[in-house]
């Protein structure tokens, strides 16, 4: 282990890291004026991490060779997958973003910089295999997202979700390092491979807090139900393509992070956490189905829809196996396309003014003035309805077969009983597109990005998604291994 | 014909007919539509031609293994093209029904219908359980927005209703699904048809995949999601409904249930039994007091839907048989009087029976349409409905003389129930004048009557070309199921042969 290959494992993030100084003195000296061609390179930056990481999926690389700083930190399969959905997001946020901010006039320099920092923290999170990394990845991400949380100063409710999201995030952190440092009291070691090593053998009730209080600040970022009560907030106040940001990146390394804690750090003692997971799951899918129903805001909707994607992802970490694992990858590759899709078309829906409809009510009748849009908004409905041959079922198939072959058939069973209430309120978006008579409120002109996010999604979540299942199957699967490799 | 995969192929034309739909108006996307289904339907008669009778079980079938985790496995036996050929055959007259009825987005209506169509044809062609669930669940997304976009008053309430039940009915039976393909390690329905599971895990089994066909078939008391779909539909909607969509419930059962789980399926027996009676009888009473033509065929739907449950679990060929036969046979006769029922719809806008009266006098070619299909539906001999419902009966004889007694008596009712609502509508005085006005068929009408008519005809005298290509399957379906045959009440003893030379005289007397 020598630093020239530590610092050559780590070149997604140094890559990351200079750009994102360079885009900062770029923005302090050429103003807001700038904005735009910041944000143009700051897209570029991020494919080009994406080039970067890709080579440790594609060759599959796990194990020692991809272990840097003395096992801080894995540029491993899992790793590489998880961060080309982050850098992905990152991009697409960039792309949709300045149509909004310019419009309102509050699009500023610094936000593609925001966004590459909260980028490169989401994939320190993600690599990291030692306590230290993780937070520091983890604080790096919600600082930056604190920030962008409040982005638009002068609305009252982005300054609001700002600061909610900032005390709300605080706490969180303030009980995840509690745990962090019970766990590591009673292990003696930060590192997760230590970890493993010393509750191999038994779980002292120390240790067992330890986990307790860790995923407890977990399930705050990854949004679970009983830590979800931030998420709708926020959602709602924060500018719409932060919040497209905050559904779609900050998930993949939360969920991402929770995986490598409890599947490599705890992975011997799985039953000690397993049931905490299927209550996560459980209550995640139930309360984001029926908070859905009342909701009229459709930022709330999708924050609901959130929570309970999140559940049926749980559903896949509850197996604690390496197919679930593999599973949850899938579903969050889906996700994140039904994530983007869903935010891209709720971009589009503006009144003739240009401001943003956000009421379902005002899309009363949209497919018959707008028929492209309310097709492309009804397929992601459906397919986050999980109804198939769309390929929101596929996820929520996987993760369930993975239970299922995991010898869990009430988790199944229940978890796919209550997928129906939560196809209600998808329906009911529909409806109200399909079913009701015009209002005629959305007129504005859709800026082309929008427009493109939406096509390529609705085409990736279509039946022809299935096409790629081999393809994304094989990858998701080597980033599973890589996952249970490096413990 | 082998080699050529004339199944996809019948999987891609209305799909692509609905994907040009989307972007057509309504003339064009009416004639693209028709046109389509009239293929597809060309298509259907040269499978049915190619159809190789007492061949391999499976025919035309393909295998691409493109996916993870399932596979494109498409192939058909007997059965399946029995009731393939009934959607491809409804198909088009669904599209004529709704030729000038529908005149709000034509082009978004067809694709809808044609991907129906994509879908139907789909379930029963699918080899592999997943790409089954799949066809099977997908068909909700345009039958929940046909409902509800071209619907009647209520149609909202019947569009939510129609879609979460069958959704409930459908994710429990994934459960099991995923469960079976875990123990069993395969997805090709064929090989899971001949895997024995576990008679303890049967039951569990069972159950979920009985909680999904139940309220596909419908079966009493999850039927309430067909009256209000049916009432709330357009005509084409409830034809296709009616025709084929329950039919699913029905395939489901044959196709699955029954040779997966013949353990479990006999133990149910008694509780299919008893809901079937029940069906026949309370639904054929509430049909008898309907006042709206739509409820009551509705109604009398769910009646011979449980005269298809009561034979498929008479364990005999008989009742198999004859309950394909009462799926075929009221696939045409419901969608015909749902046809009959929007033709009058159309002149006069209201569903409600007393509204109309006399039509003999001023529409005696459609009081003769009506007429026939009134016939089928009772089962008449010689329409299509008596030789089904006379199998059924006679398979579940040999096995519950009580269930048979109580279900003969749908018969009975059926006959009430029919009878009265044609006496209201065809004959009596002309008491309304604007019915009284209304003009009798026209071409158009004529050209989807027609057919209907003939069909029934041709099934309810020779039943044999439909018998026989089945009939391999329905005896391999009986061979799987007699190790679990429950034994019968009614103890048939089969009578001495007679002397040859006493034959010809003792034949008469004894039928």
């Amino acid at each position: 282990m020598d630093w020239s290959q530590s610092l050559r494992l780590i070149a997604p993030e140094e890559t990351l890291s200079i750009a994102g100084l360079v885009l900062l003195l770029i923005a302090a000296w050429g103003g807001d004026k700038a904005s735009r061609l910041i944000s143009i390179l700051a897209v570029t930056v991020l494919v080009g991490a994406m080039a970067l990481v890709a080579p440790a999926l594609c060759s599959s690389a796990m194990g020692p060779d991809t272990s840097a700083f003395f096992g801080q930190y894995h540029a491993d399969a899992f790793s590489s997958y998880a961060k080309i959905l982050i850098y992905l997001s990152a991009a697409a946020t960039l792309v949709i973003a300045p149509a909004f901010f310019e419009r309102l006039g509050a699009m500023r320099a610094e936000f593609p910089v925001l966004v590459i920092f909260a980028a490169l923290g989401m994939g320190l999170m993600v690599s990291a295999t030692d306590l230290i990394t993780l937070y520091i990845g983890l604080e790096m991400n919600s600082l930056a997202a604190y920030v962008l949380a409040a982005f638009l100063r002068t609305d009252g409710r982005s300054a609001e979700a700002g600061l909610k999201y900032f005390v709300l995030g605080a706490l969180a952190s303030g009980i995840l390092l509690f745990g962090m440092s019970l766990t590591y009291g009673f292990t003696g070691t930060t590192s997760f491979s230590g970890i493993n090593a010393a509750v191999a053998g038994g779980l002292s009730h120390g240790a067992l807090f330890g986990i307790i209080f860790m995923l407890a600040g977990l399930a705050f970022k990854i949004s679970a139900v009983p830590f979800h009560m931030w998420t709708p907030d926020v959602y709602e106040g924060a500018p719409a393509p932060v919040t497209m940001f905050f559904a779609s990146a900050p998930k993949v390394a939360a969920l991402g992070l929770t995986m490598r804690v409890l599947l490599d750090a705890f992975g011997e003692q799985a039953q000690a956490w397993q049931q905490i997971v299927v209550f996560l799951a459980l209550a995640s899918i139930v309360v984001g189905a029926v908070g859905a129903i009342g909701q009229k805001n459709i930022k709330r909707l999708m924050a609901y829809s959130s929570i309970n994607n999140v559940g049926f992802m749980l559903v896949g970490l509850a197996a604690a196996n390496q197919q679930g694992a593999a599973a949850m990858l899938f579903y969050l590759t889906i996700y994140v396309a039904m994530t983007l899709g869903g935010f891209a078309a709720i971009l589009m829906l503006k009144d003739e003014d240009g401001n943003t409809v956000e009421e379902i009510a005002s899309l009363a009748g949209l497919s018959r003035t707008r028929p492209g849009l309310a097709l492309g908004l009804a397929i992601i409905m459906f397919s986050l309805a999980g109804i198939p041959p769309l390929f929101g079922f596929w996820g929520k198939f996987l993760v369930f077969q993975a239970a299922v072959d995991a010898g869990m058939m009430p988790l199944a069973a229940i978890g796919f009983a209550a997928s129906v209430i939560g196809a209600f309120y998808y329906l009911k978006v529909v409806k109200v597109m399909y079913f009701d008579e015009p209002v005629d409120v959305v007129k504005g002109e859709s800026d082309v990005w929008h427009k493109a996010i939406l096509v390529v999604s609705c085409l990736f979540i279509s039946p022809l998604g299935y096409l790629l299942t081999k393809w994304l199957s094989a990858l998701a699967a080597t980033a599973a291994t890589a996952l249970f490799f490096a413990s | 014909m082998s080699g050529f995969p004339i199944l996809s192929l019948m999987l891609a034309v209305p799909l692509i007919g609905a994907l040009a739909c989307l972007f057509l108006e309504a003339k064009a996307a009416r004639s693209v539509a028709l046109i389509a289904t009239l293929v597809d339907f060309a298509l259907g008669v040269v499978l049915w031609m190619n159809f190789d009778v007492g061949g391999a079980q499976w025919q035309f079938t393909e295998r691409l293994e493109i996916f993870s985790g399932f596979s494109w496995a498409l192939g058909i036996d007997g059965i399946a093209l029995l009731l393939i050929m009934l959607s491809v055959f409804l198909m088009p007259i669904c599209i004529g029904a709704s030729w000038n009825s529908i005149e709000k987005r034509v082009g978004e209506y067809m694709a809808a219908f044609l991907l129906v169509e994509t879908l139907m044809i789909g379930v029963f062609a699918a080899q592999d359980i997943f790409l089954f669930y799949m066809f099977f669940e997908a068909g909700l997304i345009p039958m929940y927005l046909i409902i509800g976009i071209w619907g009647g008053a209520d149609r909202i309430y019947a569009s939510y209703k129609f879609f979460l039940y069958t959704l409930l009915g459908s994710v429990l039976m994934l459960v099991a699904m995923l469960w079976m393909v875990h123990t069993a390690g395969t997805t090709d329905v064929p090989t899971l048809m001949a895997y024995d599971f576990d008679p303890q895990v049967q039951t569990w089994l069972w159950l979920a995949f009985f909680a999904s066909f139940a309220v596909k078939m419908p079966m009493w008391p999850v039927h309430t999601w067909l009256p209000a779909a049916h009432v709330q539909a357009p005509t084409g909607g409830s034809v296709i409904l009616a025709g084929v969509l329950l039919k699913m419930g029905g395939y489901g059962f044959i196709r699955f249930s029954l040779p997966m789980f013949p353990e479990a399926s006999a133990y149910f027996a008694p509780l299919i039994w008893g809901l079937s009676m029940a069906a026949v009888v309370i639904t054929s009473l509430i049909a008898l007091v309907q006042s709206d033509m739509k409820k009551l065929i509705a109604y009398s739907s769910v009646a011979h839907m449980a005269i298809v449950t009561i034979g498929l679990f008479a364990f005999n060929k008989q009742g198999l048989e004859g309950s394909m036969m009462v799926m075929l046979s009221h696939g045409l006769v419901a969608g015909a009087l749902f046809l009959c029922v929007g033709v009058i719809y159309d002149r006069l806008h209201t569903r409600e029976i007393s509204r109309y009266g006399g039509l003999a006098i001023n529409m005696p070619r459609y009081a003769l349409f009506f007429m026939l299909f009134t016939m089928a539906s009772i089962g008449l001999p010689g329409t299509s409905g008596f030789v089904g419902e006379f199998l059924s009966l006679g398979g579940i004889y040999q096995v519950s003389t009580w269930a048979a007694l109580i279900c003969t008596t749908g018969i009975i009712l059926g006959a009430a129930y029919m009878l009265y609502l044609y006496r209201r509508v065809a004959f009596g005085d002309q008491k309304n004048a604007d019915a009284a006005a209304m003009p009798d068929l026209d071409l158009r009408e004529l050209l989807m009557v027609v057919p209907l008519g003939l069909a029934v005809l041709w099934m309810g005298v020779y039943p044999e070309s439909f018998l026989a290509p089945m009939r391999a399957d329905i005896a391999a379906l009986d061979a799987r199921l007699a190790r679990a045959k429950p034994a019968g009440d009614s103890a048939p003893t089969i009578g001495k042969a007679k002397p040859a030379h006493e034959e010809s005289a003792a034949h008469g007397g004894s039928h």
